[in-house]
């Protein structure tokens, strides 16, 4: 066997602290070497055409290239080594940048190290076999959760480009919270009216099946042949008969029940359509607060409902959707701050409220009819603060993070402020204000110099009513250096974000990664922002951490676009890193079939012998299985037990 | 007003002792302040402890060893509770009073007053008001000082003329000549 041998320098990033001329030298004693080299920039074209004339020149049968992480460029060089005429698999890579000079200084220690690491792959590739994909079909339909702006962009362009669309929306209407909002910044239009078109196109569009209730439960397969088990909760409303006339809403007797649409501002009816514009325009519903559900009495919706829709037998019901990839888009919900912001009241003051909670009070649509009016009498608030970062920034109740958005709905909420009720005096209490975005700088500006809004450079302190119907808010000019207080009417806290509720358990069920917070993992974070680490499943919108509107709808797009890309190929190729069983050596003891995370082995009697048998398409090349096996009957292709210990051994004998 | 240099008025071991003797990382402080909100003593302070904990960032050891307010400061330890980097403010604040009093203690009527504070603290074991008032019109000759309040808080009998002499007298006085003594051990 032949192999070559290049080292990249990365211009200074491994040249700097390793000596790349004697690793290269050092590399032509290592067994098989036939050719080494480096070279400034392996990467770069002229890098990759070297490597392309030495396999030729030298007659090479594989190729190591000691550089960066495999993340980014092993795709790369596997290419090249595939322009050459080789296998790409007959190729491996060492990382002399993340685990060499990038995290240590000593120059000596630093070259060893590499020369390690490069006879470590020598000996690997000493080892490789060439591998071989197969060709298999997709199922041109796609699969995305969350119906909020960024998963509806995400459907429309997916449908729009000719796809199937399943779209699942875990409440009674879609729209998610873009729905609530009045007005959006920095444009100060009528939310409803620019996400109204797009809900009414989810509903017409021929290519959109859409699932309301409904959440994902189980989804099991590979990219481009999943299927996905969907719960949809019974309505107790037959769809095809409602015609959203809102009759059964009047005359409903069950008139406590909590609107989570309102955010909790107001009570609502047990069956209810939870706003004017909503889509699906259909009643369902709430079964903890019917007197139907829970009592056995009532039935007054049935009798008023002029299409006899109401069905209070209906029950749960579980579909089942092939579908070819999955689009994740279950976006935000705000941090516990009742727990966590004692000081604040921690929940105990009526007019202390958050922001989406006062973004209801702010809608015509809303339970005020777009009057703002104080939660614990009813009275028009004439001073209101605004309290910017509240589980945001605060390591104490361990929310390190910016939630990106708050300085700007803020801002906006003190210009509607002023809209509503002219004599009104806003104070807003900040960190900082981040308005990075396109014409959001100008727009708190306007809120400050046009609306007189007070901006106050201080974290609050505390809130604490004085017992005549005001609040006080206690904060630090630290602009000024002093501390301040005012009394105000109504306090608007600007709550953090997390992932939605559930949003760990999707990750689970999706097969993907997600953090301390909620949100779910990108493959990476500048290059691969709407892709995760399991092929076929993308991310839209606030999922992946707080964004706004433009963000969402962008990324939705993002996502839909890496949807069509994957669809339109013919065939799919599998990736041939996956396990083989050897049945001679196995014992059919079924561990491999128990620990496999993706149900890709099965128990198979071959001529009166029970036998494991891999479905090539379905594994994912985790490894789980060879680690178990306790024949070693199960190897996992391109990573045999045989490749790693070579591995070792070459680094003990350095 | 004179502009600071920063590189002049950067005391790096300063910084670094304060750092070390109160355990504390001053780098986490963002300045939003809200120690300063909800400090009970802030109207009564020169500096406030957002500026305090930005004058030690900066490594400013003459401002912060000029300013009153750590000794001001009553240690109710709300800007401990409340900041959201969890540093331990009130700490550092009395970090500060140590390093303040070990290097001899720059503020002269403040020291004066800790000074007489703790020598009737030695003597009857708690705090006797009206002798910390004495001493301390003697060590400044400040005679007149605060002396409005005396119609006001003799009634409530907060300024006794006796000494309250404590049980454990002796125990206080022990622990006094231990500190002194460890310190002249060094």
């Amino acid at each position: 066997m032949k192999i070559g041998v290049f080292i990249c320098h990365c211009g200074s990033n491994i040249a700097g602290t390793v000596d790349c001329v004697k690793v290269a030298k050092n590399a032509e004693a290592f067994p098989d070497v036939a050719y080494s080299t480096d070279n400034m920039y392996m990467c770069s074209e002229p890098g990759q055409d070297h490597i392309v004339e030495m396999v030729k020149k030298h007659d090479l049968d594989g190729v190591v290239v000691a550089s960066c992480s495999p993340r980014m460029h092993e795709p790369t060089f596997r290419r090249a080594v595939e322009r050459a005429g080789l296998n790409k698999y007959m190729f491996e890579m060492a990382n002399i940048r993340e685990h060499v000079s990038w995290i240590g200084k000593d120059k000596d220690a630093n070259t060893n190290k590499a020369s390690e690491l490069v006879r470590m792959a020598v000996e690997k590739l000493r080892r490789n076999a060439p591998l071989f994909s197969k060709k298999f079909e997709t199922i041109k339909k796609v699969l995305v959760v969350g119906a909020g702006v960024a998963g509806i962009q995400a459907a429309l362009d997916c449908a729009d480009a000719g796809l199937q669309v399943v779209l699942v929306e875990r409440e009674p209407a879609i729209g998610g919270k873009m729905a609530k909002l009045d007005k959006t910044f920095p444009t100060v239009d009528c939310s409803s009216c620019i996400l109204g078109p797009k809900m009414v196109d989810v509903s017409q569009h021929p290519n959109i099946t859409l699932y309301t209730l409904s959440e994902v439960e189980k989804v099991s397969g590979y990219v481009g042949n999943f299927s996905v088990n969907i719960k949809r909760r019974a309505p107790y409303v037959d769809f095809s008969k409602c015609t959203g006339c809102g009759a059964c809403m009047e005359k409903c007797p069950a008139k406590k029940t909590p609107d989570r649409f309102n955010e909790f501002m107001g009570p609502t009816t047990a069956i209810n359509i939870p706003f004017p514009q909503a889509i699906p325009k259909k009643a369902t519903i709430n079964p903890q607060y019917c007197r139907k559900l829970t009592e056995g009495k009532c039935g007054i919706c049935a009798k008023i409902c002029p299409t006899g829709a109401i069905n209070y037998e209906m029950k749960d019901e579980v579909i089942t959707e092939e579908v070819g990839a999955i689009v994740a888009a279950t976006g935000y919900d705000l941090m516990d701050w009742k727990s966590n912001y004692g000081e604040y009241g921690g929940g105990r003051y009526p007019d202390v409220i958050t922001s989406l909670q006062y973004e209801r009070l702010l809608s015509a649509a809303g339970p005020t009819g777009g009057h703002i009016l104080r939660p614990s009498d009813g009275r028009e608030p004439k001073k209101v603060a605004f309290i910017c970062c509240v589980g945001s920034r605060d390591r104490s109740i361990g929310r390190p993070y910016c939630s990106g958005f708050c300085c700007m709905y803020t801002a906006k909420q003190a210009v509607l402020t002023k809209d509503h009720i002219p004599d009104s005096q806003s104070y807003v209490f900040y960190m900082d204000i981040r308005a990075p975005g396109k014409l959001y700088d100008e727009f708190t500006r306007r809120a400050i110099e046009e609306y007189g809004t007070e901006y106050i450079r201080g974290r609050v302190s505390a809130i604490q009513p004085d017992g005549k119907g005001q609040y006080i808010v206690r904060a630090a000019d630290t602009l000024l250096g002093k501390p301040v207080e005012v009394a105000v009417d109504l306090v608007v806290l600007a709550v953090g974000v997390e992932g939605a509720k559930g949003s760990g358990k999707l990750a689970e069920t999706l097969h993907i990664s997600y953090d301390n917070f909620g949100f779910f993992l990108e493959s990476h974070i500048k290059l691969r922002p709407v892709e995760t680490n399991t092929a076929g499943v993308f991310l839209a919108g606030s999922c992946q951490g707080a964004k706004d509107i433009p963000s969402s709808v962008a990324q939705g797009s993002g996502a839909a676009a890496k949807v069509i890309g994957l669809l339109s190929k013919p065939k799919l190729e599998s990736d041939p890193q996956i396990s083989n069983v050897n049945i001679k050596r196995c014992v059919g003891c079924g561990k491999c079939v128990d620990v496999c995370p993706f149900q890709a082995i099965t128990k198979e009697n071959i001529r009166g012998e029970i036998k494991a048998q891999v479905i090539e398409a379905v594994c994912q090349g985790c490894g789980l299985c060879a680690a178990t096996c306790p024949q070693g009957a199960i190897q996992l292709s391109h990573f045999t037990d045989n490749q790693i210990l070579a591995e070792v051994n070459a680094l003990c004998q350095c | 007003m004179d502009s600071i240099n920063l590189e002049a008025v950067r005391d790096e071991d300063f910084l670094r002792t304060v750092e070390k003797e109160s355990g504390q990382n001053l780098s986490r402080c963002y300045q939003c302040g809200k120690c300063t909100a909800g400090c009970p003593c802030g109207p009564a302070y020169d500096m406030q402890v957002s500026q305090v904990m930005r004058a030690i960032q900066l490594g400013d050891k003459q401002a912060v060893f000029e300013a009153a307010s750590p000794w001001l400061c009553v240690s109710c330890s709300t800007c401990t509770a409340r900041c959201p980097n969890e540093i331990d403010v009130a700490r550092v604040m009395d970090t500060v009073r140590h390093m303040n009093r070990r290097e001899g203690g720059k503020h002269p009527t403040l020291n004066a007053f800790w000074d007489s504070f703790l020598k009737t603290v030695r003597l009857s074991g708690r705090a006797y008001e009206l002798g910390v008032m004495a001493l301390y019109m003697l060590r400044t000759g400040k005679v007149l000082t605060d002396m409005d309040l005396a119609p006001r808080i003799m009634p409530k009998r907060k300024l006794p003329f006796v000494p309250h002499v404590i049980r454990g007298k002796a125990a206080v006085g022990r622990i006094f000549k231990r500190f002194h003594d460890l310190r002249m051990d060094g």
